[in-house]
């Protein structure tokens, strides 16, 4: 185990220095077929059962450009707000690794298929009151294709040093891939973190409505590299910066940028210079360590590559893909909130959340904006939290909490009742109606008991009752808790109140 | 002695593609007799020859035994049903290895075909085998195979040319009618040019190069070798068209070259000689031959041009940065990782992945091999990238304008094959510039991707065959068979014979059949 390096607390790092990023997005597209050749995609198929001679790099095999990984590319770049290459071609990156089959990466170089767009995302703002937009520059988006997949075995780290032996699974190589590159995040202050991390959601939830990709971050098919450096506050050059590898959830885009920004400030500030490196970060210390040295001089020896010829994508064709972007999200999110009556803070939580697909399919499977909001941003996002997972993750789907809403608008079941529904769904034990019917939780269905109860409870509050007599409401509140301890939880709260305020108003 | 009704083996290996395929189309022959009688040759002559890498009669036989029944059956797949064909051993051959004449690849066999295998076995042409050459096609005379060199027909102490030394020789020495080369810089033409044979380099993108052992991508083309411009014709028309496999492949139709072979009309066609290769500076009887073939043509009507095309001395300088830079990075999945020789580094216990891939290269290639890939590193390296790579691309730009202007005042062009006669094995092993001097006329083709043929044309002063090179513009590769089969005509009438009839015997093997 290497010594841990030094960290310096990250409000005094920022108090000093101007964090700079770049942020480099590898997508695998989820075309049927590879970048050159007709394999199949899929993933957690049988080691090497997706192969053929090209994607094996058999000698005489030879790349034939897949054409809706190109059409799937040119969308993506539109949408980034991107010029589209009239022409361009692929170049071969050279290096040694056993799972390149070629020995080479097929690529694109000095012309990339989209350059020079942005991505506006949205992050609190610095009063912590509502959100702003942050602009996100994009340099370049390009199409290659996917390495294969090594497994080390033996060692305990499951890296290849102190490895036994090492296994190569060919089925990902060649698979499709866009990877697109920022011009460095500056200006972004204390709050980088968060805009990387907006960035990637942002771009994650873009190429989702482009359709182009799974954007499964935990199977790799959204693989994000940040780069990040330092400049001592009030200067202008930038400093040495070192790339963080396959940073694989939007939680650790935003830890891993930050303990890197921590890290930096250390070396800084001890007078010694950051060595430009790529790092590994590990999600379970939560640390960066350091991996090989990287220098502007590491020779790929480029080359167009001269087995395929150039792409040309037609500026008709490229206009007609133009029509077939989804809305583009900030319009997408205006129209969200203003559809959903949500307030600027409402509508805050559910982007910190993550949770905007979610309730759209939500309310479209039948509940109510407020219900939907309510579960996700609430409930759920604590259970989240709580496990170290995302929401999307839990087991539960939009469909699952528009019928669990259900329940409770129609009175079946109380928040309280919906909550262990929600448990056994997360458990698996069904869907919330059969959860339900399960674990026998309903609500007394007339109001004998309920009625009962109220009338108890006013008679041992009579202060209380007598406050909400003179119209203070909110006082109504402790009855209806006294109201639900006397029902053992099995009441509809709603309904107490009503009883409660028939009787005293 | 056999009785005279029935062809002897001799008789039958003489005999031309065109004229087997008829006789087999026909049912005078079968394929099975004309596959086996090949296959007699090669096991009497091959010892000497060394043209064969790998021998395939059992598979030859098979295929042959199918396209006698698919003849019975009543179907034509191809003028060419039953002709056996040798094949270069860096063409793609399912279930046979294919070397590409290295130690690298040693006993692989690849899983799939060429499409040119493809083509060739949906012909219905049995292949004999796999032929030699020049490790990954590297070489003028076949003597950097990792293998054994070839030896030339005309004389065994002489190389056969290369790198396609092993097709041409086969082809030569009557041990196949037919087989398949590839040409980068000249591979099959300036062997057909020493060996007295026929071999013609399609325009680029003419024939797939999918499962070609690539040398330089965007050079290498896969063609005929053949003794006679018709076979070459019915041979181009089989592997030649379209490949969804290649991105580079033209879709379009294969020229009409056996129209065109069939006619052999030059009268009125322009022919233009090239100033810079008019043969200044080569072999004397080269010189000679040319001259002479050039007034054959003109007798028949041929308008005789002279074209400048001041860039095609630039070309010998650029095409050897392109290459190696190509090669360099199409020779780099050659690592001992999941196919081919695998050689651990000596003294190292517990080795890396890199240390396996580092000592296996080591062992595997050839020196050669290894001057050009070191050649081509530093090329495309950061710093030297614009200087070299660059700069070579340039001068491929002027030499295709060359080519464009002189096509303009010319139909084709013609120049002297090669510079020599086939000279003696070992000669220049040690000079690499002279070796590759070779193929400073054949070279401007591929740079510019157009078509190019060489076809005999005489003997030198020393008894050696001379070629007779020419060039069209891209995808017109049928005004080649056009020049081609006019020459041929032409020199047939004024010798009497085929000009490989003048070939020494060669020694065959005692053994009892």
């Amino acid at each position: 185990m290497s010594v841990l390096d030094a960290v310096v607390d990250y409000d005094d790092a920022i108090a000093r220095y101007d964090p700079v990023m770049g942020l480099e997005v590898h997508v695998e597209l989820n075309t049927a077929t590879k970048m050159f050749c007709g394999c199949a995609t899929g993933f957690g198929a049988e080691p090497n059962s997706q192969v053929c001679p090209v994607c094996l790099g058999l000698p005489g095999a030879l790349p034939v450009v897949n054409a809706a990984a190109v059409e799937s590319a040119i969308r993506i770049g539109l949408a980034l707000n991107c010029s589209i290459a009239p022409w361009c071609r692929f170049a071969r990156k050279n290096y040694f690794y056993p799972d390149m089959t070629k020995n080479f990466q097929t690529s694109q170089y000095d012309e990339p298929i989209a350059f020079d767009g942005y991505l506006d995302v949205e992050i609190p703002n610095a009063a912590g009151d509502g959100t702003e937009i942050f602009r996100v520059e994009i340099e370049r988006a390009h199409m290659e294709e996917d390495s294969g997949k090594s497994l080390h075995v033996g060692g305990s780290t499951g890296r290849i040093q102190g490895a036994e032996y090492s296994l190569v699974d060919y089925n990902r190589a060649g698979v499709p891939l866009i990877e697109i590159v920022t011009r460095p995040v500056r200006g972004a202050g204390e709050r980088a973190p968060e805009v990387a991390k907006a960035y990637v959601a942002a771009l994650r939830d873009l190429l989702k409505a482009l359709d182009v990709s799974d954007v499964r971050m935990e199977q790799g098919s959204v693989r994000c590299d940040a780069n990040v450096s330092l400049m001592p506050r009030g200067e202008q050059e930038l400093g040495t910066r070192t790339e963080t590898k396959n940073v694989n959830s939007l939680r650790s885009i935003e830890r891993a940028i930050r303990y890197e920004i921590s890290r930096h400030a250390a070396v800084l500030d001890s007078g010694a210079a950051i060595h430009q490196e790529t790092r590994h970060w590990h999600e379970d210390t939560g640390v960066t360590t350091s991996g090989r040295p990287k220098s502007d001089a590491d020779d790929y020896r480029y080359f167009p590559e001269p087995d395929l010829v150039p792409v040309a994508p037609s500026s008709d064709y490229v206009e007609q893909l133009r029509t077939t972007l989804p809305e583009p999200p900030d319009q997408r999110r205006k129209r969200l909130q203003k559809d959903w009556g949500y307030t600027d803070l409402e509508m805050r939580d559910v982007l910190n959340a993550g949770a905007t697909e979610l309730i759209e399919q939500t309310v479209a499977d039948g509940a109510s904006p407020a219900a939907a909001r309510k579960w996700w941003t609430g409930e759920l996002a604590r259970r989240a939290n709580a496990d170290g997972r995302t929401i999307d993750d839990l087991g539960v789907t939009p469909a699952h909490i528009a019928e669990l809403s259900g329940l409770v608008a129609s009175g079946r079941l109380n928040d309280a009742m919906a909550r262990q529904v929600l448990d056994g769904v997360v458990a698996g034990e069904g869907t919330p109606t059969e959860v339900a019917d399960a674990r026998g939780l309903a609500l007394a269905q007339d109001d004998g008991a309920l009625e009962a109860a109220v009338d108890k409870v006013i008679a041992a509050n009579e202060p209380i009752a007598a406050k909400v007599r003179e119209g203070k409401l909110n006082a109504a509140g402790a009855l209806i808790g006294g109201v639900m301890k006397e029902m053992r939880g099995q009441a509809d709260a709603a309904r107490a109140r009503e009883l409660i305020l028939a009787r005293l108003t | 002695m056999s009785p005279a009704s029935v062809p002897s083996s001799n008789d039958i290996v003489r005999r031309g593609a065109a004229d087997l395929g008829a006789a087999i189309a026909d049912g005078s022959l079968s394929s099975v007799e004309v596959t086996q009688a090949h296959l007699d040759r090669i096991a009497d002559v091959d010892d000497s020859v060394h043209a064969f890498l790998h021998v395939d009669a059992e598979g030859a036989l098979a295929a042959a035994r199918a396209a006698d029944e698919a003849r019975a059956a009543g179907e034509t797949r191809s003028p060419l049903a039953g002709v056996p064909i040798a094949v270069k051993d860096i063409v793609a051959t399912k279930g046979q290895p294919t070397t590409a004449g290295s130690r690298i690849l040693q006993g692989w066999i690849p899983p799939y075909d060429a499409t040119v295998t493809t083509r060739l076995r949906a012909a219905g042409l049995p292949i004999l085998g796999k032929t030699n050459m020049d490790e990954f096609a590297m070489g003028s005379s076949t003597e950097h195979s990792a293998y054994g060199p070839t030896h030339n027909p005309w004389d065994l102490d002489r190389i056969p040319g290369g790198s396609g030394g092993g097709s041409s020789a086969a082809v030569a020495a009557f041990e196949a009618p037919l087989a398949i080369g590839t040409d980068t810089g000249g591979s099959i033409r300036q062997p057909a040019a020493v060996t007295g044979t026929v071999g013609t380099k399609p325009t680029y993108g003419g024939v797939s190069r999918y499962g070609l052992i690539a040398l330089a991508s965007s050079l290498d083309q896969a063609g005929p070798c053949t003794r006679s411009v018709l076979d070459a014709a019915l041979l181009h028309e089989i592997i030649g068209g379209h490949d969804v496999m290649d991105s580079t492949s033209i879709d379009a139709p294969v020229p009409g070259v056996v129209e065109a072979a069939r006619r052999g009309d030059v009268a009125g066609l322009r022919i233009g000689v090239v100033d810079e290769i008019s043969g200044e500076g080569f072999q004397p009887g080269v010189r000679a031959r040319f001259e002479e073939s050039l007034k054959l043509l003109e007798a028949r009507g041929a308008e005789i041009v002279r074209v400048g095309c001041p860039s095609f001395v630039k070309g010998l300088a650029a095409y050897y940065l392109i290459l190696p830079s190509e090669a360099s990075s199409n020779l780099a999945k050659f690592d001992a990782m999941r196919y081919g020789l695998r050689v651990g580094p000596q003294g190292v216990a517990s080795p890396s992945a890199e240390q396996v891939m580092a000592a296996t290269r080591d062992a595997g290639f050839g020196d050669e091999v290894k001057r050009r890939i070191i050649l081509g590193t530093y090329a495309l390296s950061a710093g030297y990238y614009d200087a070299y790579y660059g700069q070579a691309q340039k001068v491929r730009t002027l030499i295709a304008r060359d080519f464009a202007a002189a096509f303009e005042q010319a139909d084709v062009l013609v120049t002297p094959t090669a510079p020599t006669t086939a000279f003696k094995l070992g000669e220049k092993l040690d000079d690499p510039m002279a070796m590759y001097l070779n193929d400073v006329a054949t070279i401007p083709a591929n740079l510019a991707g157009v078509p190019g043929m060489s076809i005999p044309n005489g003997l030198a002063e020393d008894g050696l065959p001379t070629g007779f090179q020419i060039l069209a513009p891209a995808t017109r590769d049928d005004r080649l068979y056009e020049v081609g089969a006019a020459l041929e005509a032409a020199l047939l009438e004024q010798w009497g014979a085929p000009i490989l009839d003048q070939a020494p015997a060669l020694p065959v093997r005692e053994v009892t059949r």
